[in-house]
């Protein structure tokens, strides 16, 4: 599998400007973080990515424009009020495979994809009566199902506690690792994405601010402007960086 | 330690239940219309609506002959497909617009249908155009209907097919015919007014095989598109921002549904008449049978929805045995403590 490539013309909210034009490589496989204070159009750049705003995004894989289906995004939490099964939530994210009979083998597909998430006690539990944390982990499982080649995640840790966090993204770091998909998502967490991200892309004043490694990309000066935050870091056991936020004096 | 359950098999299941309950209500409404065809003013037992029926409309006993093959039957199976049309169309609408409370007429579609019946009697006195009343009015409905459909259609394309704008589209609609609805009757003389009212308080006597002909062509005709979009309907019941990161053309979707639902109210309102309630009751039922899957939901709501109207019909004929109740009143009686039930348990959940 190849580079993906996306060109994105400027981004607005309204009449204001929130990103610049933007022309960008992913390697397969790569986990991109995308991180930034409130507003700087985390959000927006995911939707523009996932043909759901107004511009028109370019995407190219293999020299080929990717087609709309090949991407899906996670949008950020929101509560699902449906009494359909966890098992029917994961099938329709094959949507376009389902006939008025569904073939067995995605039932056996998506109850294996439950299985290996730790979901298998849930799978037919009505999805109303679970918690925003397990709906989310639900939600993660049936964008895996589709089994998109670009998956964008909007704050996809932002109902799970801390064990559950560490659980999902550990998981599409090996998806996207064994599958050759490019995963996106926008992190507010700088420790949670320096640990998980091969890549950080940081938003603020309306422009890409840094876009590399963790231990680039979260240099002091561009965490202190984009945030208004005094930054201490640490090492962990593993020699990954820590981010600790402060107010500024 | 859980035992290993086969995926597939438990699927299976779950299907069969669901396909189980479709059985027992189709069985549960053919016994209610032969209870229909057993049912009237003229009296008939239901060997000998049986034996009747059996003997055809060519049979020799000509009185029984014409009574089943000229009312009862073509009422019945109007009630059949008027309460299918109704039931699909409510919970189609639901689903669009993510409403547990909207209905076949949030749109204004009756209240235009009701402006265009009202016109063709005002003005027509049976010969206009050529056309005699029976065939004039319902034929006026429904092009009211599509008015209707025409101008909520183009208001929502204009903002954007969002349900809240088509609600508001469809309200303002709605105000739009019942003024105008109200105008015609305030012109209309007291022999002329009976006439309206009757026509809108929504019966099963003015069938007949014409009615039935039109409507169960539309019906059948929405069939294959409903089926179509059975797992996108599915996929929008789990919010609108799920479904439309999953790759759903939700503009399309909705305006496709929009006119199913537009052309199974004109279908089911033109030659009947304004049945309230069943629209709004039977999705709820149907989901609460079998779930909201739409491959189940959806027949599930058809059956619910003529299930509603035979009950009402029979129960109409046998509260007033000499001249039948109009099941408009019935459905409408009936459907409110149905109403508060559903309200009830919505707040519950």
């Amino acid at each position: 599998m190849s580079v993906l490539s996306l060109t994105c013309p400027a981004l607005h909210r309204g009449p204001n400007q929130i990103l610049p034009a933007l022309a960008l490589d992913f390697a397969p496989g790569g986990m991109i973080g995308v991180t930034g204070p409130n507003g700087s159009g985390k959000s927006t750049l995911l939707r523009a990515i996932a043909g759901l705003g107004p511009e028109t995004v370019g995407l190219r894989q293999n020299g080929q424009p990717l087609a709309r289906e090949a991407v899906s995004l996670l949008p950020q939490n929101f509560t699902i009020r449906s009494s359909l099964s966890v098992l029917d939530c994961v099938l329709l994210g094959q949507r376009k495979r389902l006939g008025l009979r569904v073939p067995p083998a995605l039932i056996t597909e998506a109850r294996a994809l439950l299985d290996g998430l730790g979901l298998a006690d849930l799978a037919d539990r009505p999805m109303n009566r679970l918690s925003g944390g397990q709906q989310q982990r639900v939600l993660i499982a049936q964008r895996l199902f589709a089994k998109p080649r670009l998956l964008l995640l909007d704050e996809p840790t932002s109902a799970l506690d801390l064990h559950h966090q560490l659980a999902a993204l550990s998981l599409l770091q090996t998806h996207a690792r064994r599958s050759g998909t490019v995963v996106i998502a926008a992190l507010h967490d700088l420790t949670l994405a320096a640990r998980f991200c091969d890549r950080l892309l940081v938003l603020g004043d309306g422009r890409i601010c840094a876009d590399g490694p963790a231990e680039d990309a979260l240099a002091p000066a561009t965490v202190e402007a984009c945030w208004n935050i005094r930054p201490e870091y640490l090492k962990d056991r593993d020699n990954r960086l820590v981010v600790i936020p402060h107010l500024p004096a | 330690m859980t035992a290993r359950v086969d995926p597939v098999a438990a699927w299976r299941r779950r299907s069969a239940r669901r396909a189980l309950v479709l059985a027992a209500a189709l069985a549960a409404l053919v016994a209610l219309m032969l209870a229909d065809l057993a049912t009237g003013p003229s009296g008939m037992p239901l060997h000998e609506v049986l034996h009747a029926l059996g003997a055809g409309p060519g049979g020799a006993d000509r009185a029984a002959a014409t009574i089943l093959f000229q009312i009862r039957l073509p009422q019945a199976l109007m009630g059949v497909i008027v309460g299918a049309c109704l039931g699909l169309a409510g919970l189609l609408m639901q689903t669009m617009l993510a409403n547990p409370l909207a209905s076949p007429y949030t749109l204004g579609f009756s209240a235009a249908a009701g402006f265009g019946a009202s016109l063709s009697i005002l003005g027509a006195g049976g010969a206009a155009f050529g056309l005699p009343l029976w065939l004039l009015t319902p034929l006026s409905a429904f092009l009211a209907t599509l008015a209707a459909t025409g101008l909520v259609a183009t208001l929502a394309h204009l903002k954007g097919h969002r349900p809240e704008i088509m609600v508001l589209s469809g309200i303002a609609v709605l105000f739009l015919f019942q003024s105008l609805q109200s105008l015609v009757q305030f012109l209309s003389s007291p022999e002329v007014l009976q006439q309206i009212v009757f026509w809108l308080f929504g019966s099963l006597l003015k069938a007949n095989w014409t009615s039935v002909g039109v409507s169960g062509a539309i019906l059948l005709a929405c069939l294959p598109w409903i089926t179509r979009d059975v797992w996108a309907l599915t996929a929008l019941r789990m919010g609108e921002a799920n479904a439309e990161t999953l790759g759903l053309n939700l503009t399309a979707l909705r305006r496709r549904t929009f006119l199913l639902t537009a052309a199974l109210t004109a279908a089911a309102v033109s030659f009947t008449g304004t049945i309230g309630f069943v629209g709004l009751i039977a999705p709820h039922i149907a989901r609460a049978m079998v779930g909201e899957d739409h491959r189940f939901a959806l027949p599930a709501a058809a059956l619910t929805g003529a299930l509603i109207l035979m009950a009402a019909s029979v129960l109409g004929k046998l509260i007033s045995p000499g001249a039948a109740l109009p099941v408009g009143i019935v459905t409408a009686l009936a459907g409110v403590p149905m109403l508060i039930v559903v309200l009830w348990r919505y707040e519950e959940s």
